[in-house]
């Protein structure tokens, strides 16, 4: 069985997101970037499946510009095989990623696509559902847990209450959530061997995809900041206040 | 407690503008070294050691080890990060690939080292003393020895130590009273007491190897009747499995003002017939190899002083965000964030300074060491090699006195709580305190400099030094700003200092060496300013550089600016530590030894 993971490159989680100037989006320049944590989880993931022999090959894929073969290194360092670098320097939202990864998933014929529920960036959670639909395969999201069994998988599912299990035909998609896994930390002798596996590069072009924005980012702003706090004479004024000015109860 | 996270940045930024990465990758057998695989090893390192080592720093220090029935116990938590360390490939970085290493230059080496010691310092004794073991026998030992032990020791699998002080025999080691008996069987039976055993016995590994300073029965008085031994823990069968106990144990640890989790072992050689070893190299030749050892153990504690001031920066940083207490100097509305306050300011400025400057000196060096080993030149060798040992010294005292001012500016920072433990400033300065010490004091490290590495060359190499110094002062001062103007005035008036104590010691150390040598520590803290000064002068200038180019990421002007306050506050002193040298010698030995 072959594992496809799609990694996005993303700001680092340590980092502290500034807005630009002129409120078009998140100043980037001189920031470190890395794997987005959800899909480090996806490639850890598809570790663990090729260790326990239930997959054959894990096969990394990321669109955006040139650096992402850094975060594709990475993913080789934790063990996969080799990547597909999708490079363009448009805006890339998460319809126009669907539809690469569609167009790269056709032509590997993976098994199962594996990747994070979401980018750490603009928290979309939609690449994946998109995905599913575009291939027409089945989808488990929020992944907590996932066991492969013969042409099928079963996923457990982080839902609000609680752990939801279902059973999926392959091919599918499975997206992960926090609690999956934990992910390893690259060896050195594997860091030193990532650079010399093999990475493809193609373009949007190449696959006949338009990847053009459907989106327009009307403006970028910092959450307000938090004003000062303020006492209350009773509980009946704090529960007014809750119900007429927060509108938190009803 | 505070998390620590690589200043991955200004590695960076060292090794490839300062130190020269790319030339090292050029030399013969470094072809890996490219950026972008040194970029993506720190990355990992740091992830490792910010989520592996350094939360175990804290914890490790409050516990302690534990020492029961001849063996020791590591805190909670050691055992474990050990084993994903080896596991993960770390230990064997610089190991040299015929026994399973990666072969990695030791500028790369130097980066990851730093890490190590930044985040958990007890922690990176352990395979700093492997590291040196595995040193020795790649020198001296025998085909036979090698296969023997070291694809383990590379690997981690078995930890290394060095045998080498006894109770009457600390810096003078001229003193070592341990015997060596052969067996007529190749072997030798080795009788006495080692002390101060860094990692002489633990839990993390399956076999310690002990390289030991013995005398064999007809050697000579002194050092040089002095062999060196390789005594393991468990002896290794012909198959490579561990055989019986070796009679070499551990029968007390230390108790100690700082690394805490790093067992100091009293080891006793001989108590039921002999620990069993074999000789490495020849015989009474044992201090030689242990000087080559030595060298690299020197540079590594120097890293430990750069290591530990990071981490104290980082830290005291941390609290100063976060500590609200006074009113801004100016006027403030309400209390503010102590970051604030001019002094406060001020202190970071100083720690944040020095541990740039000790990263740009010590990677520079670690990178001449790279081309004194492979440069396929055998005069660029030659040069770089004595570049390498006269900054060893310098690298080593400077560092390590360095980093004890600046963890104690550290708890400064932090007031009255940083009196308190809890806060996690005064391990830092505990743990720093040791580093002046070993691997030979700064009082040793400052007359190696003055005797060994200038006055008997007649300063050959110290003046090629000071001329490259004058280069990069002539570059800053045609630079334009008030910036530069400083830089340029203060590296001048500190090459100048440089050279006047310089000249002073060759001109009168034959003459009058005990003079001389009272101002050794003095002329030591003099060549560690100025060639900090130096290199955040260079650093200056290549930022300016990227400026001028069109770059505009925020690193560089405040790479300017460090310098600068380098030059106004730490470069001031050198005039006066040169005093202190020409002039301050007779006045330290004037009063009779009676008087005291």
């Amino acid at each position: 069985m072959k594992i496809l993971v799609p990694v996005k490159r993303v700001i680092d989680y340590n980092v502290k997101v500034r807005v630009k100037a002129d409120g078009t989006g998140v100043d980037l320049a001189n920031v470190k970037m890395s794997m987005n944590p959800f899909d480090e989880i996806a490639v850890e993931e598809a570790m663990r499946l090729k260790e326990a022999g239930k997959a054959t090959e894990v096969v990394a894929i990321s669109c955006g510009v040139t650096a992402c073969q850094e975060t594709l290194r990475t993913a080789m360092a934790i063990g996969a095989d080799r990547s597909v670098l999708v490079e363009t320097d448009v805006e890339l939202q998460p319809l126009a990623v669907a539809k690469l990864l569609a167009a790269v998933a056709k032509k590997e014929a993976p098994q199962l696509i594996i990747l994070g529920k979401q980018a750490i960036d603009d928290d979309a959670n939609q690449t994946g559902q998109m995905l599913a639909a575009l291939l027409g395969w089945s989808q488990a999201t929020f992944a907590s847990k996932v066991v492969i069994g013969d042409g099928k998988a079963s996923v457990t599912r982080e839902v609000d209450g609680g752990l939801e299990t279902i059973e999926i035909t392959l091919p599918a998609i499975v997206t992960t959530d926090l609690r999956l896994n934990e992910p390893r930390y690259a060896t050195l002798p594997n860091i030193m061997k990532a650079k010399k596996k093999p990475l493809e590069v193609v373009k949007p072009a190449d696959l006949g995809v338009d990847v053009a924005p459907r989106l327009a980012t009307v403006s970028v702003a910092e959450p307000p900041k938090r004003s000062a706090g303020i006492k209350v004479a009773d509980v009946a004024a704090l529960v007014d206040k809750l119900k007429n000015e927060a509108k938190v109860i009803a | 407690m505070s998390s620590y996270v690589a200043p991955l940045k200004d590695m960076m930024f060292v090794l490839t503008e300062l130190a020269g990465l790319d030339k090292v990758a050029a030399l013969p057998g470094y072809e890996e070294a490219t950026t972008d695989v040194v970029e993506a090893i720190l990355d990992e390192s740091a992830k490792f050691t910010g989520g592996v080592l350094a939360p175990l720093n804290w914890s490790g220090d409050q516990e302690g080890v534990t020492w029961t029935d001849k063996s020791v116990t590591m805190p909670k938590g050691f055992k474990e990060a050990y084993a994903q360390f080896v596991d993960n490939g770390w230990n064997a970085l610089s190991g040299n690939p015929d026994h399973g290493g990666q072969g990695l230059p030791k500028v790369v080496s130097a980066a990851v080292q730093e890490m190590w010691k930044s985040a958990n310092m007890s922690f990176s004794l352990c395979p700093l003393l492997t590291l040196g073991a595995i040193e020795a026998l790649e020198l001296a030992g025998t085909d036979e020895q090698k296969a023997m032990y070291l694809p383990n020791m590379v690997s981690g699998k078995w930890t290394g130590t060095m045998n080498i002080t006894e109770p009457q025999a600390g810096s003078d080691l001229a003193a070592i009273r341990s015997r060596a008996v052969p067996q007529g069987d190749g072997t030798y039976r080795i009788f006495g007491q080692k002390i101060f055993i860094t990692y002489g016995d633990h839990d993390m590994a399956e076999n310690t190897v002990h390289l030991v300073l013995a005398r064999t029965p007809d050697a000579p008085e002194g050092v040089k009747g002095i062999s060196l031994f390789v005594v393991p823990k468990f002896l290794v069968n012909a198959d490579g499995t561990l055989g019986a106990r070796n009679d070499v144990h551990c029968v007390s640890t230390e108790h100690k003002l700082g690394i805490h989790a790093s067992p100091t072992c009293v080891m006793a050689h001989g108590d039921n017939g002999g620990s069993v070893g074999t000789l490495v190299g020849k015989e009474n030749e044992g201090l030689k190899y242990m000087f080559v050892m030595m060298n690299a153990a020197r540079f590594a504690v120097g890293l430990e002083g750069l290591a530990i001031t990071e981490r104290a920066y980082q830290h005291a940083v941390s609290y100063a965000r976060d500590r609200v207490q006074g009113r801004a100097i100016e006027g403030s509305p309400a209390p503010v964030e102590i970051i604030r306050h001019p002094d406060i300011r001020r202190m970071l400025m100083l720690m944040r300074s020095h541990a740039e400057a000790m990263r740009a000196l010590a990677y520079s060096v670690a990178a001449a060491h790279d081309a004194a080993a492979c440069h396929p030149d055998a005069a660029e060798r030659a040069q770089n090699q004595a570049f390498v040992d006269l900054m060893i010294p310098v690298v080593k005292g400077w560092s390590t006195e360095t980093g004890n001012a600046m963890s104690y500016l550290g708890v400064q920072v932090h007031g009255g709580m940083g009196f308190i433990e809890e806060t996690g400033a005064a391990q830092f300065m505990r743990d720093a305190r040791i580093t002046t010490i070993y691997e030979g004091t700064t009082g040793i490290q400052a007359n190696d400099l003055m005797g060994r590495k200038i006055a008997r060359e007649g300063g050959a190499t110290i003046k090629v030094v000071v001329e490259a110094m004058r280069q990069t002062q002539k570059e800053v001062a045609a630079q334009a700003g008030p910036a530069f103007a400083a830089l340029a005035s203060a590296l001048g008036r500190g090459i100048d200092a440089v050279t006047q104590a310089a000249e002073y010691i060759v001109a009168n150390y034959g003459k009058n060496v005990r003079t001389v040598a009272a101002g050794a520590v003095p002329f030591l803290h003099l060549m560690g300013i100025v060639s900090g000064g130096w290199m955040m002068a260079r650093a200056a200038l290549i930022a300016q550089g990227k400026l001028s180019g069109g770059d505009t990421d925020p690193f560089y002007p405040a790479k300017i600016a460090t310098a600068r306050f380098y030059a106004d506050h730490v470069m001031t002193a050198a005039p006066g530590l040169a005093l202190e040298v020409v002039q301050g010698g007779a006045s330290a030995l004037e009063l009779d030894e009676t008087m005291f």
